[in-house]
């Protein structure tokens, strides 16, 4: 593997999108100071805190992103690797599980997630398709029935299995991404794949609340009372938007970027709403407190998840040479 | 060894997470402290340690079971070099070697203790009742605050049994200060505290208690 940036720093799309990124980190941080200096409420004092530390984590999470990325593709594989491996330590937390699990829990952490990103990194795509659909499918229930215990056998080796598509599985296609090579020539580098993920699907989230709060009114589900529909249809329609001006990261035109930014909001959306249903059936409110004013790690990425994979398919077998 | 410490927390959370909720008592107070526990795992004495503030830290020993940290060098190496432990004889107590006299000594020496009162680790997640010794020690030392600690999925990370443990994420939750009250008998007493720590577990606001429940 070459020692080569997926960034190419050379390019106007790469400062363009640079200049972007942060202007708007900039922006959000001013206009939170500002408000923290203008508001008296103690309600709205505590919204205006929790924006500034959404902010800021927003700071942190953009500057580790483009720092891994900075560098090739193992920059990538290891950074995704280690989100999937935090998520799938809330996931399983929150999940209950029982003693005759832990050899179960054992391979899921350390010989499957890590065997799933080593197949990036070599990358062996024929296997990285099978390997957790099939093979950790066979191999969790076979260690998990080594411990004579039936009690919610099917339900305990399901949830195990779960844990490890949405947060390995799924998550693992993000760095995937990379080994996409016969793609028409991409004028940011391969990292610009991801960034176009990434932020489609983050500025969903962020404008879907945007939106919400400013002209929200209809629940969309009994499931996430703060989701409304106006915040749905807003959010997904700009961040589609945003797609749309950020085509040239990708080899889509700027209507099929539109287009597949739309279905992958939607997607994402229903994803997020998935993840809700879990988090209401265990009884919490977040995955975790990893990062501050966001919750966990999964509470981050669960519109990633089922997003990922559509978009990697989408690009393999409609753009892929 | 106690160079290892700052290497041995920074694993202990690591592996354990070891999220830190104070939910009834300032982790910053000097005062003397017995910090008192549900027991379930090996890594309940190391995780409720790396979840105390550090200053707290160096004043505040572990007491762990001679027969078991005391069997090799090793496991004394761990217990006592890395971990500061107070060893003390679970079985053939002595008049020389009585673990109350040895606990109440480090207390006023200025030392904060941990303790897990059900004596050993417990299987299947819950809390079995609680030996004397908490009792003893409230009547010997009454100036020390009993803090009850609550240690949430330690029995999942690494049950009794296993070697190698599973990296999910542990809550020590810090409850409200007991003392022993005037003319409180030994029975209600071992009730009172043993209830002050089911009642830190988590399930009052939705959620599954200790999910590790039923034996294997």
């Amino acid at each position: 593997m070459p020692l080569l940036s997926s960034i190419n720093y050379s390019s106007d799309v790469t400062r363009n999108l640079i200049i972007a990124v942060f202007g708007v980190l900039f922006l959000a941080s001013a206009i939170s100071f500002i408000l923290g200096r203008r508001v008296k409420s103690e309600g709205g004092k505590a919204t205006v805190a929790n924006l500034k530390s959404r902010v800021n984590s927003w700071w942190v999470m953009v500057i580790v992103l483009f720092a891994a990325l900075s560098f090739n593709r193992a920059g990538s594989t290891i950074i995704f690797a280690l989100i999937s491996f935090l998520a799938l330590r809330e996931f399983i937390t929150a999940t209950p599980t029982r003693r005759g699990d832990h050899w179960g829990l054992f391979a899921a952490f350390f010989v499957i997630l890590p065997y799933q990103y080593w197949l990036v990194a070599t990358p062996w795509y024929g296997m990285f398709a099978i390997m957790i659909p099939v093979y950790a499918f066979i191999l969790i229930p076979i260690v998990t029935v080594l411990t004579p215990d039936v009690t919610e056998f099917l339900e305990r080796n399901a949830r195990t299995q779960w844990g490890l598509m949405v947060c390995v599985y799924f998550i693992s296609h993000i760095p995937m991404l990379e080994n996409l090579d016969n793609l028409p020539p991409l004028k940011m580098g391969s990292a610009g794949l991801i960034i176009f993920l990434v932020a489609v699907i983050q500025g969903s989230d962020v404008l879907q609340y945007v939106w919400g709060k400013l002209i929200g009114k209809t629940p969309v589900s009994a499931l996430s009372p703060k989701k409304t529909l106006e915040g749905l249809i807003g959010g997904v329609l700009s961040a589609s938007l945003l797609g749309a001006l950020m085509h040239r990261l990708t080899p889509f035109s700027p209507l099929q970027a539109f287009g597949v930014s739309l279905l992958l909001c939607l997607v994402a959306f229903f994803g997020g709403l998935v993840m809700s249903a879990i988090k209401r059936e265990r009884g919490i409110k977040d995955w975790g407190t990893l990062i501050e004013g966001h919750g966990g790690m999964m509470d981050r990425i669960d519109s990633l998840c089922f997003s990922a994979p559509l978009y990697y398919h989408i690009l393999r077998y409609f753009f892929n040479g | 060894m106690p160079m290892l410490r700052p290497a041995s927390i920074f694993l202990t959370k690591l592996i354990t997470g070891a999220n830190a909720v104070w939910a009834g008592c300032d982790p910053k107070c000097e005062k003397l402290r017995i910090y008192f526990a549900n027991h379930g795992s090996h890594l309940d004495f190391a995780t409720l340690w790396a979840a105390l503030p550090s200053a707290a830290r160096e004043r505040t020993r572990p007491v762990a079971a001679r027969d078991y940290w005391g069997r090799t060098r090793l496991t004394r190496a761990v217990a006592c070099g890395i971990f500061n432990s107070l060893l003390i004889a679970r079985e053939a107590i002595s008049r020389t070697e009585n673990p109350i006299s040895q606990m109440a000594d480090a207390l006023r020496a200025g030392q904060s203790l941990i303790i897990f009162p059900e004596g050993t680790r417990c299987l299947d997640g819950n809390i079995t009742e609680f030996k004397p010794g908490l009792y003893h020690l409230a009547n010997k030392v009454p100036e020390a605050e009993l803090i009850p600690v609550y240690l949430q999925n330690l029995n999942r990370i690494l049950p009794k049994g296993h070697l190698l443990p599973i990296p999910l994420i542990s809550t020590v939750v810090f409850g409200a200060p007991l003392r022993l009250e005037e003319g409180e008998r030994k029975p209600e007493f071992l009730r009172r505290t043993r209830d002050a720590v089911l009642n830190l577990m988590p399930h009052a606001h939705g959620g599954s208690p200790n999910p590790a429940s039923g034996p294997a």
